[in-house]
């Protein structure tokens, strides 16, 4: 499986959601917030940024299942979901994941049937510190 | 100012055969191209001062040059964004032209898509952003990242997988009838589309274009000098680049709209310098990576309104003798995939009149690049 290549300003998504936080950029000066991460802010160009916890909450915005041809570990799971998830808390801020029965399942764990645009989600954390999605009322 | 408008002319184009392998290298398919395109000119290669092509080209200038016998070169450009520079290069060497940087420009692409690898099976170069959101996921294909954008638009707007075989019947239709398609003796049905394997759900794999090698030039003057050339010139009319505000590439999902993409932006400064609308436009060429990029294009460039653009597809709107013939070479998805650079000469021949299925009368026609990446389009006029 793929792992983040994380670069300097994704590095402290990645540090927070080691420690089952999720939390997003956003400027220290107007307080927008931003993702994905980058050195400055683009309302008002202020250099000063945070990291602010949220819900972990969302709502799925989109999903595809892809189907092969795939990279290898993909491949074997196959036809699996990506689920484009809105937070709760920052509607503009979409996170690309996986929707899963519990922490650190496969891929296809949920059944297709039971993914549609609109259902509640949850973030939960892998032991590799990779944010997934589990249904409110699976 | 100098002004773009009507000021350049495309008087040469040329192309190599397309197939999913041909035994040449791209250097090779790229000098066969340009020089098919410097003939059907009737201009001599060392007469060449200017050449654009894509930063993904991968047989550079120098190659180039060296190799055809060009004169000194005072204009060279590359456009970023794959399939989105594919018009920015007939644009760049326009605006070289109006404005005396050179004199004679040459714009190509060549491309062994169909025998080389795939790009995203590379994992050792992707970007960090935003691959590092993306890719661990399982979003790793193109394919995967518009099919995101093309289920929220049939979520939102009601479009459905006939609609998308509705783009993907034009194309194979007029590959049909064009020779030099990859797909000339392949019709394609209902049935097949719909039972087709999946590539991406909601995407099959005739919402895909195919894997060609192959490769297409293309030549341009100033309109002073293009009456004197061998074919009937075909007027750079309008031409413009798109990067929105806040756009984030292929995976545009982190502003207020993601279905409202680079198509937009271009289509607001194309407009903006045209003496003719869209209702006045007699054929378009869409940039046709996957059918689902031109219900979004044709919203993007207005021929409808958001959330139309599927609706739009309805009643044989593109085929010939629709409201809007669109792909009329078989596009991407049924003539050949080399980031877009046929729709630029079947433009071309639309407006000679040569095509392989011919618009009646067709005297403006529309060139758009990848829709979801930085984008680019052309108006051409005869």
């Amino acid at each position: 499986m793929l792992i983040p290549v994380v670069d300097d300003d994704g590095a402290p998504f990645w540090e927070y959601a080691a420690r089952g936080e999720l939390r997003v950029q956003g400027c220290a000066d107007c307080g927008e917030l931003r993702f994905p991460p980058r050195p400055c802010c683009p309302h008002c160009r202020s250099f000063a940024s945070e990291w602010r916890r949220v819900s972990g909450r969302g709502r799925v915005w989109s999903y595809v299942l892809p189907h092969p041809p795939l990279l290898p570990d993909y491949a074997e799971q196959a036809p699996y979901n990506v689920v484009l998830v809105e937070l709760a808390d920052a509607p503009r801020i979409r996170l690309v994941g996986n929707l899963v029965s519990e922490a650190g399942a496969g891929l296809d764990s949920v059944p297709v049937e039971r993914i549609r645009i609109g259902a509640r989600v949850q973030v939960v954390f892998t032991a590799t510190a990779l944010p997934q999605w589990v249904l409110e009322r699976p | 100012m100098a002004v773009l408008k009507d000021a350049t002319a495309v008087v040469g184009i040329g192309q190599t055969s397309f197939a999913k392998q041909l035994p040449e290298s791209e250097r090779a398919l790229a000098c066969r191209a340009i020089l098919a395109a410097l003939d059907d000119a009737g201009i001599s290669p060392d007469e060449v001062d200017a050449l654009a092509s894509y930063t993904m080209e991968e047989t550079d200038e120098v190659e180039v040059a060296k190799a055809l016998g060009l004169g000194d070169l005072t204009y060279f450009s590359k456009v970023g964004f794959g399939g989105g520079g594919s018009c920015a290069t007939v644009a760049h060497l326009a605006t070289a032209i109006a404005t005396g940087q050179a004199t004679v420009g040459v714009a190509w692409r060549s491309r062994k898509r169909g025998s080389g690898p795939r790009p995203w099976k590379n994992t050792t170069v992707q970007l960090p952003t935003p691959a590092q959101w993306t890719r661990p996921y399982g979003l790793l294909r193109p394919a995967d990242e518009i099919a995101m954008l093309a289920r929220r638009h049939m979520h939102e707007y009601g479009t459905t997988r006939d609609h998308l075989f509705n783009v993907a019947l034009a194309c194979r239709n007029r590959a049909n009838q064009n020779p030099a398609a990859i797909m000339y003796d392949r019709p394609l049905t209902r049935e097949m589309y719909m039972n087709s394997r999946w590539i991406s759900e909601p995407l099959c794999l005739y919402d895909n274009c195919l894997e060609t090698d192959g490769a297409l030039a293309c030549v341009l003057v100033s309109a002073e000098r293009a009456r004197d050339c061998r074919r009937p010139p075909v007027y750079v009319h309008s031409a413009a680049q798109g990067l929105p505000a806040q756009h984030h590439g292929m995976v545009n999902y982190w502003n207020d709209d993601p279905l409202t993409g680079p198509a937009w932006t271009a289509a607001r400064h194309l407009w903006k310098h045209a003496d003719f609308t869209p209702d006045d436009v007699d054929v378009a060429q869409i940039y046709d990576a996957f059918t689902a990029l031109v219900p979004l294009s044709l919203e993007g460039y207005g021929f409808c309104g958001r959330g139309e653009g599927g609706a739009y597809t309805e009643g044989g709107a593109l085929e010939i003798g629709g409201r809007l013939p669109l792909n009329t070479s078989g596009g991407g998805l049924s003539e050949a995939y080399v980031h877009g650079f046929n729709l630029i000469t079947e433009g071309v021949r639309q407006l000679r009149g040569t095509s392989t299925a011919q618009v009646p009368g067709a005297a403006t026609c529309l060139v758009t690049a990848g829709e979801g990446v930085p984008t680019s389009a052309l108006l051409l006029r005869s």
